[in-house]
């Protein structure tokens, strides 16, 4: 199936305020999904029989500091079916207290798993329902996020101790 | 020496303090341990092409408490730190550090959050190597200089000590 039919078929079965937007990048299509039907989207991915992305490649975030909304949460599925690929983001604010939130789709793919764990250290995104929410890299008690943009390179001393205390 | 002469060269005069360290300096027993790539490089210098069994070395131990040498060979990430520490606890006494490559003797290239910025903050360390990674040969002349200091230590009249402070324990 190409981008162009894989898209039309996720634009006729969500309304327009779930797929956001398409983009083309390289040879795959970029979907932007609204953060609540993340859930709903992926497992009609997974689920339709055209479609059938049973296989997870990646999940991964990125920080668009200083652009709003401004973290990014990006699924790179691959359909071992039919051998064809797909890019899935959703876009993220930054909350004023705490940390943005988005739902784990460890349920529907378990690769999610340690790849949400790593995200969600990384850059501070909060996974819901995760079934194993601890850090996967860094040191339990470390509440820093260095892949954000604002983070200095080097640490902000007392926050990342050569021993725990 | 009149005795020696005496005795038809049959025996050698020293002092203890001597022939300790040149006990100690003629078997050291590295511990197998690497952290990062300078790991590799450790590894060429023990099998045949360099072949630290030259210097009473071939014999790289797994277990600390058979080591009397830690090869810190690499990046110590903050994370691995807490288990080098313990290794080096485990050694027996007396024991020697030395810091192999930029990374070991001060976090070399990697000047980021995860890194430790040199092992020396933590470990008393004896010889230090510089490279990236060093060749076999750097790391054998550091393993000299390593010998001709224990050569002039006071093993006798004043055994060192390697306390290490750690942190929060």
């Amino acid at each position: 199936m190409n981008q162009e039919l894989i898209r039309d078929k996720l634009s006729s079965n969500f309304p327009q305020e779930v797929i956001q937007s398409a983009v083309l990048f390289g040879e795959q299509i970029s979907v932007t999904v609204s953060a609540e039907k993340i859930l709903e989207v992926c497992l009609f991915l997974k689920e339709d029989s055209d479609l059938a992305f049973d296989f997870l490649s990646f999940v991964a975030g990125v920080d668009r500091y200083p652009k709003a909304p401004r973290f990014e949460v990006v699924y790179q599925l691959y359909s071992l079916k039919h051998n064809h690929r797909f890019r899935v983001k959703t876009l993220l604010n930054e909350p004023e207290n705490g940390l943005p939130e988005v739902d784990s789709v460890t349920g529907i793919w378990p690769t999610a798993d340690w790849h949400e764990r790593e995200t969600a250290e990384m850059f501070g995104i909060t996974f819901n329902n995760h079934p194993d929410p601890r850090k996967l890299l860094l040191p339990e008690n470390w509440s820093i996020h260095p892949l954000r943009k604002d983070f200095p390179l080097q640490g902000t001393g007392e926050d990342t101790p050569d021993l725990p205390s | 020496m009149g005795i020696e002469r005496h005795l038809n060269d049959t025996v050698h005069v020293t002092n203890l303090e001597w022939f300790v360290n040149w006990s100690r300096k003629s078997s050291m027993w590295p511990l197998g341990f690497g952290l990062a790539c300078c790991a590799l490089e450790m590894i060429a210098t023990f099998v045949s092409r360099y072949d630290l069994s030259r210097f009473g070395m071939e014999v790289a131990r797994p277990s600390p408490r058979h080591a009397d040498l830690m090869i810190v060979s690499g990046t110590a990430s903050k994370k691995m730190l807490p288990a080098v520490l313990r290794i080096y606890e485990q050694m027996a006494e007396p024991r020697w550090v030395i810091a192999m490559g930029a990374c070991a003797c001060t976090g070399g290239i990697y000047k980021n959050y995860a890194v430790v910025q040199g092992i020396d903050r933590h470990l008393p360390v004896d010889v230090y190597i510089p490279g990236c990674p060093p060749r076999p040969e750097a790391l054998l002349d550091g393993i000299l200089q390593l010998h001709a200091k224990v050569m002039k230590e006071q093993s006798i009249r004043n055994p060192r000590v390697t306390e290490i402070k750690v942190a929060g324990r």
